[in-house]
C-alpha cells in the first residue's frame, strides 16, 4: 500500500536513499543537488541509516571515494550537479569502465560558464557518451521510482553499469508535490541484498582493479561495456516490469502519451514532458492531433523502438535542453533523427534548443511548436530543423 | 471552486513569502487536494523581490513552468506595488490581497487598472498583535486562504497547528501566537 505525501524532488531522491540504506554515500553540496547529501546525513545522524557518509573535500573525491566503496564490494551512491559532475569527469569513465554499479543522482543544471545555478541538461548531454546508464524524470515520482530501480540495474550480472537518475534542477528538485511513497520493508525487498561477484575485500579471491590496459586488450574491454549497454535494455524492461507488478506504476523505455493517433508530435525528456501533456490535452480539445514521446531510458538509446514509435507521424520537433554549439543539431535531436535513418523510417523532423540556463518553458512556447509542426506536416518540408524555443528575438 | 487554482506570491528576501507558499501547499495537501508549491529561485537576498507560486487542483498537476496567468496574487509588502508588475495576467474574475495600510484610491493607483477584486490586510497590525514581532507570511497565508476559498477557516487553523507543532518543536512558544495570527487574520481581510 502506498503512502500518500507531499515531498520536493530532492527530498523524494534522499528517501529513496534512505530506504535503499547503502554502504556508503559520498558527496559535495553542489547547488541544487546539495538537499540530497544534506538530507541524507540527517538521515546518518539520526541513525535512520547504517550507511558511511564520506564528506569528501571535492566532487573528483566524491566519485573517487564511491568508486573505491563499489569496487571494495559495496553499494555506493551519490549526488551532484553541473559543475560538480564536470569535476567528476575523469572518474565518471572510470566508474563505469571499471564496471561498478554505482548509483549518482543528478539534479540537472547549466554547466558554466558565465555562472548559472538553474536547469538545463547540458551536464548530463556532456556524460552521454560515457557508459553510464541515464534514466531520466518528469517528476518527484518518476525521480522517486526511478532512483528504486537503479540498483537492480545496475548490478544485474548482465549489466554491471552506473546508473545516473536525472531529473530537473530547482524545477522539480525543489518544487513541493504529490507523490506515492512505498513502505521501507517493500523497498528493501525490491531492492534486494548485494552480492558482488568479484571484489577487492574478498580475500578467498585477490584481484587487481583498473590496471594499465593497452592495445591488446582495451578494445575488447571497450566492447564489453558497449554489449553490457545493449544488455542493460532487457534487464530495464524486467526491472520496469517488476516495478509495475509491486506499485502499479508503468515504466518503459519512453512513455507515448497520446502518441498513436497523433499526427504531429514532441520528444522531449523531463520535467517539459509534463507541461507538453497539459499542451497536448488543450490542443485535442481543439482538434490538433498532438502527441507527447518522452524519453526516460536516455543510455542505452532505444533506436530501434524510438523510430517504430514516430514511424506514423507527419512531423516531430524534437527538444534539447542543452545547446551541442557544432552548427548542427542538440543531441537529442541526432539521436533520434539517426534512429530514423538507420531504421529507414522517414518523417519530417525539426529540433529546438530550448529551456537554457533556466529559462521557463511554458504552454505557449510549447503549443507555437505544436503550430509549426501543423504546418510542416502540411508542407513535408522543413527549412529550418534548427531552431530555438523561448529565445529573445534579436539577441542572438 | 475550479479544478485548478494558482496562485502567485510577491514578496521580498526575509518576509516568508516562500515559507508561506509552502504552508499553503501543505494545508491543500492535507485536504485531498494535489498541489504544487515553489519559488522562483535567483540570488537570494534580504529585501530583494521575490516569487512564489502554488497550483492546486482536484487532479494530477503535469505543467511544470511558472505561473503567468494566476487567479489570485498575494502581495506581501505593499513597497512592491509600485516595482513589480503584480497584476500582470491576473485574471479578472480573481483577486488580488494586499499586505497594505493604503487607502482605496492609493491602491487603485498603484494597479493600474486592474479589475477584478482587491482584498486588504494590515499583516503588521496582526502580526504585532499577535506575535510581538513582525512576520507578515502567516498573517497572508490566512487571509488568501480566506478569499480564495481553499479550504474552510477550520480546516486551516486545525491542519495549522498540527504544522506549527512540527514547525517549531524547538520553540513552542511562538505556536499560540501564530495561531493567533491566523485566527485574527481570518476576520481582518477585508474587500475594498
Amino acid at each position: 500500500m502506498s503512502i500518500r505525501e507531499r515531498l520536493s524532488g530532492n527530498e523524494a531522491t534522499a528517501i529513496a536513499m534512505k530506504q535503499i540504506n547503502p554502504d556508503v554515500v559520498a558527496a559535495f553540496p553542489i547547488t541544487p543537488s546539495t538537499e540530497i547529501p544534506q538530507y541524507f546525513s540527517t538521515f546518518v545522524a539520526n541513525g535512520d541509516v547504517d550507511t558511511e557518509f564520506v564528506a569528501v573535500e571535492s566532487e573528483h573525491s566524491a566519485m573517487s571515494a564511491t568508486i573505491g566503496a563499489s569496487a571494495a564490494g559495496g553499494r555506493a551512491m551519490t549526488a551532484t550537479s553541473a559543475n560538480g559532475l564536470s569535476l567528476m569527469w575523469e572518474m565518471i569513465y572510470i566508474a563505469s569502465s571499471l564496471r561498478l554499479p554505482i548509483v549518482m543522482a543528478l539534479v540537472n543544471r547549466a554547466v558554466s560558464g558565465p555562472l548559472n545555478i538553474h536547469n538545463d541538461h547540458s551536464d548530463a548531454m556532456g556524460v552521454r557518451d560515457a557508459g553510464w546508464i541515464m534514466l531520466f524524470s518528469e517528476n518527484n515520482q518518476e525521480a522517486y521510482d526511478n532512483m528504486l530501480m537503479a540498483h537492480r540495474i545496475a548490478e544485474h550480472k548482465d549489466v554491471l553499469l552506473p546508473v545516473m537518475v536525472c531529473q530537473d534542477g530547482f524545477i522539480t528538485s525543489h518544487s513541493i508535490e504529490n507523490i506515492e511513497l512505498e513502505n521501507d520493508e517493500d523497498v528493501k525487498k525490491f531492492v534486494g541484498e548485494y552480492k558482488p561477484q568479484h571484489y577487492l575485500l574478498n580475500a578467498d579471491e585477490p584481484i587487481a582493479v583498473g590496471p594499465l590496459d593497452l592495445q591488446g586488450y582495451l578494445f575488447e574491454h571497450k566492447a564489453q561495456q558497449a554489449d553490457a549497454m545493449r544488455a542493460a535494455k532487457n534487464v530495464i524492461k524486467e526491472v520496469s516490469a517488476d516495478f509495475e507488478k509491486w506499485t502499479g506504476r508503468k515504466y518503459d523505455f519512453f512513455e507515448e502519451y497520446k502518441l498513436s493517433d497523433a499526427e504531429v508530435a514532441i520528444v522531449c525528456m523531463n520535467s517539459t514532458a509534463g507541461t507538453t501533456k497539459a499542451v497536448v490535452d488543450d490542443l485535442r480539445e481543439k482538434g490538433v492531433k498532438a502527441g507527447l514521446l518522452k524519453v526516460r531510458m536516455y543510455r542505452p538509446f532505444p533506436a530501434e523502438e524510438i523510430a517504430e514509435a514516430l514511424s506514423h507521424l507527419k512531423a516531430v520537433a524534437v527538444l534539447d535542453k542543452s545547446d551541442s554549439l557544432n552548427a548542427a543539431g542538440g543531441a537529442l535531436f541526432e539521436d533520434v533523427t539517426s534512429a530514423m535513418y538507420v531504421n529507414e523510417r522517414y518523417v519530417p523532423m525539426v529540433n529546438y534548443v530550448y529551456g537554457i540556463g533556466g529559462r521557463d518553458t511554458t504552454e505557449k512556447q510549447l503549443e507555437s511548436v505544436f503550430l509549426d509542426l501543423v504546418e510542416i506536416a502540411q508542407v513535408q518540408n522543413v527549412d529550418n530543423p534548427y531552431r530555438y524555443l523561448g529565445l529573445r528575438k534579436g539577441e542572438n | 471552486m475550479n479544478n485548478l487554482i494558482e496562485i502567485r506570491w510577491h514578496g521580498r528576501g526575509g518576509q516568508g513569502a516562500k515559507t508561506a507558499s509552502l504552508l499553503l501547499a501543505d494545508a491543500a495537501f492535507n485536504t485531498g487536494k494535489y498541489i504544487q508549491g515553489f519559488p522562483e529561485y535567483g540570488p537570494e537576498r534580504m529585501g530583494a523581490p521575490i516569487t512564489a507560486y502554488n497550483r492546486i487542483s482536484d487532479k494530477p498537476i503535469t505543467i511544470h513552468s511558472n505561473i503567468y496567468e494566476p487567479d489570485y496574487v498575494v502581495v506581501v509588502d505593499d513597497t512592491l506595488l509600485a516595482s513589480v508588475p503584480v497584476t500582470a495576467g491576473l485574471k479578472k474574475e480573481g483577486a488580488i490581497v494586499i499586505n497594505t495600510t493604503k487607502s482605496a484610491e492609493e491602491l487603485k493607483e498603484l494597479l493600474k487598472g486592474y479589475e477584478g477584486a482587491v482584498y486588504a490586510i494590515d499583516a503588521r497590525k496582526v502580526s504585532e498583535e499577535a506575535l510581538g514581532k513582525y512576520f507578515p507570511n502567516t498573517p497572508m497565508l490566512a487571509a488568501i486562504v480566506k478569499v480564495s476559498g481553499i479550504m474552510s477557516d477550520e480546516a486551516l487553523l486545525e491542519d495549522m497547528k498540527n504544522s506549527f507543532k512540527h514547525k517549531f518543536a524547538k520553540k513552542p512558544e511562538v505556536i499560540e501566537g501564530n495561531m493567533k495570527a491566523l485566527e485574527l487574520a481570518l476576520k481582518e481581510v477585508r474587500k475594498i
